[in-house]
């Protein structure tokens, strides 16, 4: 087959893109823990915002990608740099599954449990560190986990707007109908999710609190 | 303004209701609840199910804040101290423990008294003591909540309420998922401990013949009020309908006083 010849003439490309992949799909994750954590807190916190936030959440996710990318475009700062947009646009996406796994991992906190550490005086910031979140660690992870697959396949697009990325391959590809091309930014990118899917597979389960002594 | 120190020790009563009412919409689940609790008594709140029992009890430790009236711990009402010292200064055990589960039985009976600083040495030394109260070895001390019966479970969850030495204890329905055996053990066990240790205990159960056991007083609570204060002996003897009804519901099962007219 000429793929594997393809790939090996191809590699220092292919391993730029990926690179580059990786990047934007790293950059966005991180921003999109730092927002959405912290609001999956204020959620379990504040019942009452649960709905309209979700609910914001969850539009964002049903705007197809590509049409994401295209709305944000005419926004000033952003829009003056492919990557700065595609980065914004894939935290967007990444924010439902984070902020629910966060509401869900720390509202599933046994309910005795958090009772009787507010009985005990934990003050709230106590009763979240040491308690609710370690406990929900694992499920929270689970949602950033889920973020990381998806952001990996939705990044391919990034390459319509010029934000690089193994899309660019595939775009590439679709433009003078090269198999070759298109496999090229296609593999890489089902294995990085797959790679991501597993690294954070055995985070969760390391990071799952230690509930016995053996 | 009453440059009183002395004030809190000078109240004759640990707690003190006055005429306070919780409601949550439409539904009153405390009337006009008006109580005082005696320094070192064992106070039996007992009663239906949706009596009011135990949110009467979280109107102490403020887990609940009351819609009128004044909840008052050492003198002073709920309302004035800080909800976190409050807590700190009462011992608190519910029926479903609520140990930290990723806390071995060393942190979780160890963790107020860490919070508030004292040093490791001490903290260790004084889990050791407590396990050794509750009648558990101190070697369980390693052990996750996971790894525990329901028995040796609930016994650190009163080693933890116990940790920081607080005057006051409130203990909802705390036997009340054990079998029957382990709970005659633990009820008997915990009446030698507070033989022992004096605190204030206020103590919800639906369970008569563990009220007559426990208790110095028992307050009977009926549809958010308070029915009746009797000793354990005058409630066997009164004649009050509702203490009837009770003695014979429990009468069926277990062999209580002598026969009341």
């Amino acid at each position: 087959m000429g793929l594997i010849h393809y790939f090996l003439s191809n590699r220092t490309e292919i391993l730029e893109l990926t690179l580059e992949h990786l990047w934007l799909v790293g950059v966005s994750m991180l921003l999109a823990v730092l927002a959405g954590v912290p609001t999956g807190i204020l959620l379990a916190r504040r019942p009452r915002l649960e709905k309209p936030v979700l609910a914001g959440a969850n539009i964002v996710e049903t705007i197809p990608s590509l049409a994401l990318f295209g709305l944000l475009l005419p926004v000033p700062w952003l829009g003056a740099r492919a990557d700065r947009l595609a980065i914004l646009a894939l935290a967007l996406y990444a924010l439902l599954p984070i902020i629910r796994n966060t509401y869900a991992g720390i509202t599933g906190v046994d309910p005795a449990v958090v009772e009787a550490g507010r009985g005990m005086g934990l003050t709230d910031r106590q009763l979240l560190l040491q308690v609710q979140l370690p406990l929900a660690l694992s499920v929270i992870l689970a949602g950033v986990r889920v973020a990381t697959v998806i952001s990996i396949g939705v990044a391919t697009i990034a390459a319509a707007i010029g934000a690089g990325g193994l899309g660019e391959f595939i775009f590439r590809g679709l433009a003078m109908v090269n198999n070759n091309l298109i496999l090229a930014g296609a593999i890489p990118a089902a294995f990085l999710a797959l790679a991501a899917d597993l690294v954070f597979g055995i985070a969760e389960h390391k990071l799952r609190p230690r509930t016995s002594a053996r | 303004m009453k440059p009183n120190p002395t004030a809190s020790s000078a109240s004759p009563h640990a707690i003190e209701f006055r005429d306070v009412r919780f409601s949550i919409g439409e539904h009153r689940l405390v009337d006009g609840l008006t109580l005082a609790i005696r320094r070192g008594e064992t106070l039996v709140l007992l009663g239906r199910s949706g009596s009011g029992k135990t949110t009467t009890l979280k109107l102490i430790n403020r887990l609940l804040e009351p819609g009128a009236g004044v909840v008052s711990v050492e003198g002073r009402s709920t309302a004035d101290w800080d909800p976190i010292r409050l807590r700190r200064s009462i011992g608190y055990v519910i029926q479903e423990v609520g140990l930290f589960p990723h806390f071995s039985v060393e942190r979780n009976i160890g963790l107020v008294p860490s919070i508030e600083g004292w040093p490791r040495a001490k903290v260790q030394e004084r889990v050791r003591t407590l396990l050794r109260l509750v009648g558990l070895d101190p070697a369980l001390a390693a052990r996750f909540p996971a790894e525990l019966s329901g028995g040796q479970r609930q016994r650190v969850g009163v080693a933890r309420a116990l940790a920081a030495d607080p005057p006051i204890l409130l203990m909802d329905e705390p036997f009340g998922a054990l079998d029957p055996i382990t709970r005659a053990e633990l009820q008997r066990e915990f009446r030698e401990l507070q033989a022992k240790i004096g605190k204030t205990v206020v103590f919800v159960t639906h369970d008569l013949s563990e009220a007559l056991l426990l208790a110095s007083r028992i307050g009977l609570f009926e549809d958010g009020r308070l029915a009746g204060l009797y000793t354990p002996e005058e409630f066997q003897r009164t004649s009050d309908a509702t203490c009837a009804e009770y003695r014979k519901a429990f009468r069926a099962v277990l062999p209580l006083a002598p026969a009341a007219p």
